[in-house]
């Protein structure tokens, strides 16, 4: 009785198995593309390149709001990337490998943080 | 019982240098730069919102950025970002698009890999001209 959860009638237990990271990479991707492509949008149509040009842009609350949801989505997307590479790349000792992991999450919300105070400031 | 689990060879997971043995076909160099254009960019990501910060905080600021930009290594490591992020860009839709099963065989796989290689390589080049002041 003791393997009571392997096999066919294995009792599964909501672990997602990695599909819901696998599609935040891929919504988190569309949705930095689409804001790449409104950057893009704005540069080649933009006339003003001085500094008050460039401000003005980021002074626009929308804009503002939309840098931050961006900000967001990298902050998930390069989260799992990171994370499959640790995964991939350090193997053979787990304690290293958490240690990458923890790392990268402090490093990414540390950025986060850095971008939201870029964006308030303006 | 732990130490014959401890004992045992580990089949099937290979160490990074293992990798360099294979011969990569050309989906797999943009695979593989994928990969590393992603950690480059996550790297570089403070950098990235220091020029940022710089170009939106004051008309001073502004300015100093132009002066710290105008130099060679600054501008080549704009220039490698640049390459990242476009390489990470188009090989990100060539993703996508597999994702929901276009260009899933060889011929068109291998295709789509080489249209991703030439076109962040070429945009690169035309932005690293400009940056350079050739045009």
């Amino acid at each position: 009785m003791a393997n009571n959860n392997i096999g066919p009638k294995r009792l599964v237990v909501g672990a997602g198995y990695g599909l819901r990271d696998w599609m935040a990479q891929r919504v988190t991707a569309i949705v930095m593309a689409l804001y790449t492509v409104i950057l893009l949008g704005l540069f080649l149509t933009g006339k003003d390149f001085s500094h008050a040009g460039w401000t003005g842009i980021f002074a626009m609350q929308w804009f503002k709001m939309a840098t931050f949801a961006v900000v967001i989505c990298l902050l998930y997307h390069a989260w799992v990337g990171m994370r499959d590479v640790w995964m991939d790349y350090v193997t053979h000792n787990v304690f290293v490998r958490l240690v990458f992991q923890v790392a990268t999450i402090v490093w990414l919300i540390a950025c986060a943080g850095y971008a939201a105070q870029i964006l308030w400031r303006v | 019982m732990s130490e014959v689990v401890k004992a045992r060879p580990r089949f099937g997971v290979m160490r990074l240098i293992d990798a360099t043995g294979y011969r990569l076909p050309l989906a797999g160099f943009v695979s593989i730069l994928h990969r590393a254009s992603g950690m480059l960019m996550f790297l570089l990501l403070p950098f990235i919102l220091y020029l940022l910060d710089k170009s939106l905080a004051s008309e001073a600021t502004f300015a100093g950025l132009q002066a710290l930009t105008s130099g060679v290594f600054v501008k080549l490591v704009i220039l490698a970002l640049i390459w990242a992020y476009l390489h990470h860009f188009c090989a990100g839709i060539r993703h996508l698009l597999m994702d929901f099963h276009y260009g899933l065989d060889k011929d068109s796989a291998r295709q789509s890999a080489v249209s991703v290689l030439a076109v962040s390589i070429v945009l690169s080049a035309l932005i690293g001209l400009k940056l350079f002041g050739v045009f």
